[in-house]
């Protein structure tokens, strides 16, 4: 079991794609293993799409190769999409048809056999509550529903790999709740690939980040990885200086965020959220808020991607 | 095999959900009915003054004769859908990621327009079948004329498929195949004039030139090869088309 837990289902070596003069990805390198679910982020027009779709067959890469499940998308389309599920940015769906005919049609297309369909149906359906719409047009359906539709169609047979670009644009926030909630499940039997804008979700769903400008991986790190270095964010009634916050066991460091607001920066390894509130009850100083804050994916992510000589290193 | 069933059924399945395939076939219905009967009509009249002309060649050789421009006309209409409209509203990736074949995709479709197009020849056969109680039809010919309708269709649908390969916009590749087939149709007025070299081949070339011998009741292998061959190209460009499109 635990060889097949670290099986390789995605494999990409130094994929490149050329528009004319325009390079949108640059040698990227991609390993995925079963049970990760890997967040790929990046500004607009940075090339998360065009991997997205190198990676599903939708794109022939100019260079470099393709392997799902060791299987060359070059060589073997076939074999190799058929362990693919994809959600494009657009839902791929028909308006004229019902939830029930569109998923039915999506499932043959992949080869589900037709014993398995009814099965294969309930089960894509539940997973993305879409049980009770099932006679209704896709077209007559919300965005929301139709993003999960979309879902429905890349998960009906099952496959290994579910590639999900922006799965979650469009929904209410409830709805963005139970795409996520859904996708963690994926990730527990399928691996994942998920893009997205929204920071906090690749942060809340995500094993493994991959960010990626003006084409090039700038960052491939597990998500546990972002969060070695936690701050505490505090806020008080009656604010004592920084220094004096400096001073409390733990702590590095201490800079006012203004509103009698602190970001305290702990020592390494430490957690100084107790000795605050023993030190503010002690001080009389009123403390309101406190909680560890980690240094997020945003920083991370403004840091890698705004300056043009970072990118380039 | 079954992928392209199953894009073929999910593709006539779409047709038939469209209005446009119910309002292009009254329209077709209408107009050939129309026809039918002032073709039914002269006949009677003129036979009434001892013409020698039976009334299959009526039905089957003026009737499908006409029906061919009208099918000009809504074929067109009818494929360019196909991939335009797939490509506009980005559910072509479902078929590009999915475990089939190019070929297949084409074959699916092409076979899913084939259904309409079987549906077209149902509604023809029905006009001179309506006369089967009264008098004895020569069976054979309006089969050559029904089977002359099917190829010429096809030929138009496999045309229209590969220009609606081409664009995103639906009615962009209406037009485009409109004007296609109106050309190989009208390239059989260049072998009128003397002054154009290898004016047979022009002559052999224009899609119309073929169904003249199967309206008039000879069903030759080569007019028949020819329409088979016409679509088997306009496949294979679509095939070589959406994989251009990959790269």
């Amino acid at each position: 079991m635990d060889t097949e837990a670290n099986e390789v289902l995605i494999e990409a070596r130094g994929l490149t794609r050329r528009y004319g003069p325009t390079v949108a990805v640059n040698r990227l390198d991609l390993t995925l293993r079963k049970g990760e679910i890997l967040g790929l982020l990046g500004p607009n027009g940075a090339g998360k799409s065009t991997t997205m779709k190198m990676l599903t067959g939708n794109l022939a890469p100019s260079d470099g190769d393709v392997r799902i499940k060791g299987v060359s998308m070059r060589e073997q389309p076939k074999l190799a999409k058929s362990s693919l599920g994809y959600l494009p940015e657009q839902p791929p769906v028909y308006p004229e048809l019902t939830v029930d005919e569109y998923l039915g049609y999506c499932a043959g297309l992949h080869g589900v056999a037709r014993k398995d369909l009814a099965d294969a149906l309930a089960s894509a359906k539940r997973d993305c509550g879409l049980a009770d719409v099932g006679h209704r047009l896709v077209g007559n359906l919300s965005k929301g529903y139709q993003q999960r539709v979309g879902i429905a169609q890349a998960i009906i047979h099952r496959p290994p790999v579910v590639i999900l670009d922006e799965p979650t644009v469009g929904l209410d926030p409830i709805q963005i709740r139970e795409i996520r909630t859904l996708i963690a499940e994926l990730g527990r039997s399928h691996s994942v690939i998920l893009s997205s804008h929204i920071l906090p979700e690749i942060q809340a769903v995500c094993s493994r980040v991959m960010i990626i400008a003006r084409g090039l991986v700038v960052y491939n790190e597990p998500m546990a990885a972002t969060q070695g270095d936690a701050s505490v964010i505090a806020g008080f009634k009656r604010a004592p200086q920084a220094v004096q916050l400096a001073g409390i066991d733990g702590v590095d460091g201490a800079s006012p965020l203004g509103d009698d607001r602190f970001l305290v920066t702990p020592r390494k390894g430490a957690d100084p959220r107790e000795a605050i509130a023993r030190a503010a009850a002690q001080n009389d100083w009123g403390l309101i808020e406190l909680h560890a804050q980690q240094r997020t994916l945003e920083e991370i992510f403004v840091e890698l991607t705004s300056g043009d000589l970072r990118a380039a290193a | 095999m079954t992928a392209i069933l199953n894009i073929a059924r999910t593709e006539w399945r779409r047709i038939f959900l469209s209005p446009l395939a119910w309002a292009v076939l009254a329209v077709v219905q209408f107009i050939t009915g129309f026809v039918f009967i002032n073709l039914i009509a002269q006949y009677a009249a003129a036979s009434a003054d001892g013409s020698d002309l039976g009334v299959s060649d009526v039905v089957a050789g003026s009737l499908y004769g006409f029906a061919t421009v009208l099918l000009l006309l809504i074929i067109p209409l009818m494929t360019m859908r196909l991939f335009a409209e797939e490509r506009k509203t980005g559910s072509i990736t479902l078929l590009f990621s999915a475990p089939v074949s190019l070929t297949e995709i084409v074959l699916g479709k092409f076979l899913g327009v084939l259904g309409f197009i079987a549906v077209v020849v149902v509604l023809m056969a029905l006009m001179p079948l309506s006369l089967a109680w009264s008098t004895d039809m020569d069976w054979g010919r309006v089969a050559a004329g029904l089977v002359g309708l099917f190829l010429l269709m096809m030929a138009f649908a496999a045309a229209g498929l590969f220009v609606s390969s081409l664009t995103r916009e639906p009615t962009i590749a209406a037009v485009a195949s409109f004007g296609l087939l109106l050309v190989i149709w009208l390239s059989n007025i260049l072998a009128y004039n003397d002054s154009v070299p290898f004016k047979e081949v022009f002559s052999y070339l224009s899609l119309i030139d073929h169904f003249e011998s199967l309206r008039r009741g000879v069903f030759a292998t080569a007019d028949v090869v020819y329409y088979f061959l016409f679509s088997a190209l306009f496949l294979w460009l679509t095939v070589l088309r959406l994989d251009i499109e990959r790269n």
